[in-house]
């Protein structure tokens, strides 16, 4: 029941993006269209889950002092392994991504979690803690990448889903359509809170 | 002279028109979060150049002189990491013991840069980018400058809209990003730019 709780906290209460505004830089910059936000969410939950297993497993091992470091390195060795899996089975998606995978090693949320949960938690709960916050990370640039995907091109994962009379707002794939689509989501995420 | 016109556009593309914060939405989280006071941002935009131009330095010639040669060109995010973190810690180390008047501007700002996307993004698009090793520390310095002007402006203007009406949801963070949003529509202005 309680690892339950660990899973679904990520989701909305403890929304990783939304909430605690971590992990930013990938969130505006990959969320053009759909497709690019499942890859860059499927590649941080992976090493999310696999640095948290890792860390909770060797944290007894590790001196208090250098365990940022430690768990930097931990992290960049994952991110590095995803790096090469996806230029070698998904090189188009890889291509699209582009820094911003390797970028993976500075994003908050993994490194947050690192030190907020799997440095004192079990094997088992890092894990579904890792599983709930990648999850989380994954659906919030999901929703955002499907507004702009939608308000930009008109399309969904490629797909016309506006009629053909719709000209699409192109500003909404650019940058400044990121930030905007971003500030107005958090500010109706905090309306619903109250 | 062919030189110092490369240099001179290389400086208003890493500035404006590809502005790494606005543009390609690096270090956005010191973005956010340092750009609630003037002089604070100002520190921090002094200890980023800083820190960039160095990195810049030291990953191009580890990546030149040791991943390549040795090809573990695979090893690079963790070589590039690491190496900042440490440049990290000895720059702190240094400016504590020889200047502590700036050690005190920049003290809390220092350790915080270590997880700045911006310092390992422009470490590897100076590669990607095939930079000499001249044009990659200039690089740094620019794309660090251009960090710094939008950190200010920022800054500015959160300090004035503190004083302003806003509704109580878009308070703090929304109403930041909406700001931030109007910087990169003005900022886009620039990518008609021909250099």
């Amino acid at each position: 029941m309680k690892l339950m709780k660990e899973f679904t906290k990520g989701f909305i209460k403890e929304n990783p993006v939304f909430v605690m505004a971590l992990g930013l830089c990938p969130t505006l910059a990959v969320t053009t269209s759909v497709e690019n936000a499942i890859g860059m969410g499927f590649a941080a939950t992976f090493v999310l889950v696999f640095s948290n297993i890792f860390i909770s497993l060797i944290k007894n091992f590790i001196p208090a002092k250098v365990r940022i470091p430690a768990y930097i390195v931990v992290i960049a060795s994952f991110v590095t392994i995803i790096d090469m899996v996806m230029h070698a089975f998904v090189p188009a998606l890889h291509k699209n991504l582009g820094l911003f995978i390797p970028l993976i090693v500075v994003n908050c949320i993994i490194l947050g979690r690192a030190e907020a949960f799997a440095g004192k938690n079990n094997v088992i709960r890092s894990i579904f803690d890792g599983l709930g916050m990648g999850i989380g990370f994954t659906i919030a640039i999901i929703v955002i990448g499907a507004i702009r995907e939608i308000l930009g091109a008109g399309q969904l994962l490629g797909f016309d889903v506006l009629p053909q009379t719709y000209k699409p707002v192109l500003v909404a794939i650019l940058a400044p359509g990121a930030f905007l689509v971003m500030g107005l989501l958090m500010g109706l995420m905090n309306l619903k809170k109250k | 002279m062919e030189f110092v016109s490369k240099i001179f556009a290389m400086a208003i593309v890493a500035i404006f028109v590809q502005n790494f914060v606005l543009m390609r939405f690096l270090g956005l989280c010191p973005y956010i979060g340092v750009s609630k006071k003037l002089d604070s941002a100002l520190g921090m935009g002094m200890a980023v150049i800083f820190v960039m131009t160095m990195a810049s330095t030291f990953t191009w010639l580890i990546q030149s002189y040791l991943l390549v040669p040795l090809k573990l060109e695979f090893l690079q995010t963790i070589a590039f990491i690491l190496t900042i973190a440490s440049l990290v810690q000895l720059v702190e180390i240094i400016i504590q013991k020889t200047a502590p008047a700036l050690y005190k501007a920049l003290g809390m700002f220092l350790p915080l840069i270590t997880t700045n996307c911006a310092v390992l993004g422009v470490a590897i698009l100076n590669i990607n980018e095939e930079y000499s090793f001249i044009e990659a520390i200039l690089n740094g310095f620019f794309a660090g400058l251009g960090f710094t002007l939008v950190l200010i402006l920022m800054a500015g203007i959160r300090e004035k809209l503190d004083k302003s009406e806003i509704p109580a949801s878009m308070k703090g963070m929304p109403i930041a990003m909406i700001v931030a949003g109007c910087m990169a529509l003005a900022f886009l202005g620039f990518s008609g730019l021909k250099i």
